[in-house]
Order: structure tokens, then sequence, then C-alpha cells
């Protein structure tokens, strides 16, 4: 069953010289934890903002829960959890006051669905007299989440709740999704950072207001075998450079300390990288072919829409 | 210290009874790539703050550029530069005006402001959009644009406050080779991200854990001390043993 139901849905902005989303259909089904993952200006917010009534599509149509995203906008409020990417609570209420506040508004209690924010909020707990504006990045995530979730949504909508985010900080956070989603919770994320698409049931990959690549990480990555190999040498400035220089290298970046080298033809790739750069003079020379990842991916698909 | 771009000594900052930044001792060298990594409420923004000349210590030496953070803080304002992703370029005016904006804040003359401008208009590759309005242009450009920017009057070093983040992965790589570059050109970069893959581009990497810096090295230097295959892995060890964050 799907509880999150997407159908050509296209949002321009500035009379439509500005293209937001460009025809894009997805489903979500029930209980999932869904990533839509892309960089800046992709279309996530958008998204995000039509599937919460708070933004209307240009065309096409959307539901959540069965209700729909322009007729049904009222009751779709009371089903709706949202974490907008922007800091939206109130500044000069306080973290007991925003809470008691959203409570109260969507006509519950804190004490009802305590259970369902009291892992967060016991971190933010010590500090709950002090105003919302006043707390650090951290802490204002953690209260923003716990109103997203005072009324006991069906639906979690999260935007880009790791940006900025330390590495620590961002398992911690993908941790505690977990758990919610072991509540029956749906739950759709976004996210300019690739490697949390395994942290996902099912990813969309979005750029320019297009869906890449829909499934789960392990079925996109078996769709896309590349010829692709891992490079090291002793020189890496000297390493990137020589590796733009060959027809036969479709494209190269770096990862880390090494380069994803991804070859045009199906040639022996650890013979042919070795002897060319051997005869460039490199040394230290680490070649090894490897399986693409999901930034590998991304990088695939970005170049073919071109 | 002769050929040091910064040079601090048990550098300190305390607000209250709270000590942001706790003796921190470090050098970054003419031409380096310097990561600044840490998890949030580490310390960071309090040390980079000083070092740009924003915020005086309370105690301990830093000199950046030559100049000493707590009587020369002005000259230091004019020998760095500086970028982050909350503070690049204004939206509202044009690329082309951006530049010019900048490049007088920084202190280039009419002369040399007319022959850069257009130098870079062209190296970016941005003729057709120079007169567009920075606002109307794709994150990825803004980046790259903010950063020819803050580089634009020669300074010794310049200052990147989370440069990538939100970015797509081929602008951000586009993004360190513009970083390499620079370096390459003798101007040495001090930055801070928090992905991890970056800070294996850097020459050296320190990493601070509540207020003090609990590992400074070259990336294999870090791994290799730390016994991890990357250095996500030197992080999580690092930052797990962290008594403050955040929260």
């Amino acid at each position: 069953m799907s509880t999150v139901r997407v159908e050509n849905i296209k949002k321009t902005y500035d009379k439509g010289t500005v293209i937001a989303l460009e025809e894009v259909s997805f489903e979500v089904k029930s209980g999932e934890l869904f990533g839509l993952i892309g960089p800046d200006g992709a279309g996530k917010t958008s998204l995000f903002r039509i599937l919460t009534t708070l933004l209307l599509p240009d065309s096409g149509h959307a539901e959540v829960a069965g209700l729909d995203v322009v007729k049904d906008l009222w009751q779709i409020r009371r089903i709706v959890g949202y974490m907008p990417g922007k800091f939206s609570l109130y500044q000069d209420l306080s973290i007991e006051e925003n809470l008691n506040f959203f409570a109260t508004v969507f006509n519950t209690t804190v004490q009802k669905n305590f259970h369902l924010i009291e892992e967060i909020y016991v971190q933010i707990e010590p500090f709950k007299k002090r105003l919302a504006g006043k707390l650090s990045g951290g802490m204002k995530q953690k209260l923003a989440l716990c109103c997203a979730l005072i009324h006991e949504p069906k639906v979690l909508f999260l935007d880009e709740p790791t940006t900025g985010v330390d590495p620590v900080s961002r398992k911690e956070f993908w941790d505690m999704l977990d758990r919610l989603k072991a509540r029956g919770i749906t739950i759709i994320v976004s996210t300019p950072y690739m490697d949390e698409a395994s942290r996902c049931d099912r990813i969309a990959l979005l750029q320019k207001g297009k869906i890449l690549e829909l499934d789960s990480l392990e079925k996109i990555i078996a769709r896309h075998p590349q010829n692709l190999y891992a490079v090291d040498a002793d020189n890496a400035y000297q390493l990137m450079k020589d590796l733009r220089l060959t027809p036969e290298i479709e494209s190269t970046f770096a990862f880390g300390e090494e380069q994803h080298v991804t070859l045009q033809s199906l040639l022996d790739g650890e013979q042919f990288l070795h002897q060319y750069l051997s005869n460039l003079g490199h040394t230290g020379l680490k070649i090894r072919k490897i399986t693409p990842n999901i930034e590998d991916i991304f990088i695939k698909l970005m170049l073919e829409n071109q | 210290m002769a050929d040091s771009v910064i040079y601090t000594n048990q550098l300190t900052r305390k607000f209250g009874d709270f000590v942001a930044v706790n003796a921190i001792s470090f050098e970054v060298k003419r031409g380096e790539i310097f990561g600044f990594l840490g998890a949030n409420g580490a310390g960071k923004t309090t040390a980079m703050r000083i070092l740009c000349g924003l915020l005086t210590p309370t105690s301990g030496e830093a000199r950046v550029a030559g100049f000493d953070v707590y009587r020369q803080n002005e000259e230091i304002k004019k020998h760095i530069g500086y970028m982050s992703q909350k503070f690049s370029l204004y939206e509202n005016l044009t690329v082309r005006e951006n530049i010019q904006f900048f490049g007088g804040i920084y202190g280039l003359s009419r002369q040399e402001l007319k022959n850069k401008t257009e130098v870079l208009i062209e190296r970016l590759g941005l003729h057709d959009e120079a007169d567009k309005l920075v606002g109307s242009l794709p994150l990825g450009w803004k980046q790259k644009i903010s950063f020819s920017v803050a580089i634009l009057h020669r300074p010794k070093i310049v200052f990147l406050d989370e440069p990538t983040g939100g970015v797509d992965p081929i602008t951000r790589r586009q993004f360190w080779d513009m970083i390499y570059e620079a370096a390459h050109d003798g101007i040495t970069v001090f930055v801070t991200t928090h992905y991890m893959d970056e800070a294996e581009y850097c020459d050296r990497v320190s990493i601070m854990v509540d207020g003090a810096i609990a590992a400074l090295d070259t990336p294999a230097g870090l791994k290799h001390q730390f016994k991890a295959a990357n250095m996500d892995e030197v992080f999580l060890q690092l930052a797990r043993g962290a008594k403050r964050s955040d929260a």
C-alpha cells in the first residue's frame, strides 16, 4: 500500500522561467523510510512543500494517505509532520512553550504522545526554559523534530535535517529515524549527502527537478555497471592531471585519496592504466577494479543528463 | 615560524566559565591546504573567528599573515580572504557588480579592478552571465565565483567555512580543483568541511574535540595512527569520545 503517491507533478517559478520540478512521479509505501537525494536546487524543498499542502503544483496530482494535496489540505495538515530545512519555530518561545503550543494546535497534549519524543526530548529537557532563538543548531534540530512528532503523524517529512551536521551527529540522527520507522511512521527525508542513501529503504536521486533514478540502493547500483577503477599514486596532483589527458578515459574524479577512473571501452583497465601511468613516470601505483558507489552513479547520471 | 602563515601557541578563548577554545597550538605553512575539522560545538567557529581578526582571544598567542591577533586585527582582515556558504555574494547584484564591490572592499585600485574583473569572468567562462543577478545562478556557480572573489586581492591565506555544503558531486570536485590551483599559486588554504572524503584532499588535517586539538597530521599519518581505513573512521574514533556537543 502506498502512503504517498506523486503523479506528474510540475512546479515552476517566476512565470514559468524557473523549473523546480519537471513531471515528477513516484510512490512511497506505508512504513517506508524514503530518501530524496540531491544537491541544492534539485527541487527537494518544492516537492516537500507541495506534499505538505503549503504550495500548489502547476499541474499533476499528489496524494498523502489517500488524500488529495490540493482538495484535502486541512485533513492532510492534521496527519503529517513537517520539519522544514530552515528553522521555523517561535524564536521567542521557550523549548517547553513551543512543544506545548504545537500539541495544543493539534488538539493533543505533550503527555499523551510523550513516548514518541521521549528519547529525543530528554536530550534538550535540561534547557526547557531556554528560548528557541537562543539554542545551538543541534538543539534546534531536536526541538523541531519533537514538534513535528508531537501529534503522532502518519507521515513525517524531514527537509535536509542533517545539512551542516558533523558525521557523528549525522549517524546518531539516522539511528533515531530507524527507531521512529520501527514505530510504523512513514518517513520521507531529503539530503544532499549521498552516503546517507544506504540508510534508506529506497531512494530517489533528484537533480534539476528530475528524478534520475529511483529504487533501493542495491538495485540502483546493480543497474549501472561501470568499467571503474580506483587509482592511487605517490604524486596525487600530477595523477589527477595525467588521467585527464587520454581519450580512453571517460571520466576521472577524486574520491578521498584515490581517483575513480571510468574507461571508455571494455579494455582491461588495470593493465592499461598501469602501462599508461608508468610511462608517465608515476610511482607507488595502486590500481583496482571497483563497484561504483552512489556518488559514482550520481556523477554518471549527471553527465548523461547534461 | 619564518614560513608559517598561521602560528598559534596555547590560544584560548573563554565565554564566562565556558572554555570554547582550550590552549590550541599549531602552525600552517605557506601554500598548505589545512583541513580544520571537528564536531558541531567543538570550537572551530570560535577559533576561526579569532584567526580572522573578528574576536579577541582570552589568552595565548596567535599570528596570522605575520600580524598579531590582539593588536593588528585590522591588518589581518586586509591580508586574508574569507568565504562561507552563509556569507558569500550579494544575490541582488550582478556577477560583475559583486566582483567589483568585493574587490573594492579588499582595496584594489580602479584600474586593477577593471582588469581583474574581466580576467576572472573570462577564466570562469561567465561571459553570458556576467550581467545577470547572482541570485539567478545555480549554487555551484555562486560558490565558484565567491571563492574567486575571496582571493581576488591575492591574500596570503583564504579561510573557507564549509564551502561545498549542498553542492552536487561534480561541482564539489571542481571546487577542489580551484583550491588546489590557489594553493599551487602560493595561497594558503584553511578549510572546514563535514565531507570526510574532502579531508583526504588536505595536506594536513587537525581535528578539534571539546575545544582542544585532539589530532593533527597528514591524512595518511592520521589513518596510520588510528589504524583506520579512511578519514571518516578517524573522525568517528575521535569525536565519539567528545564530552560536549552541540546537544
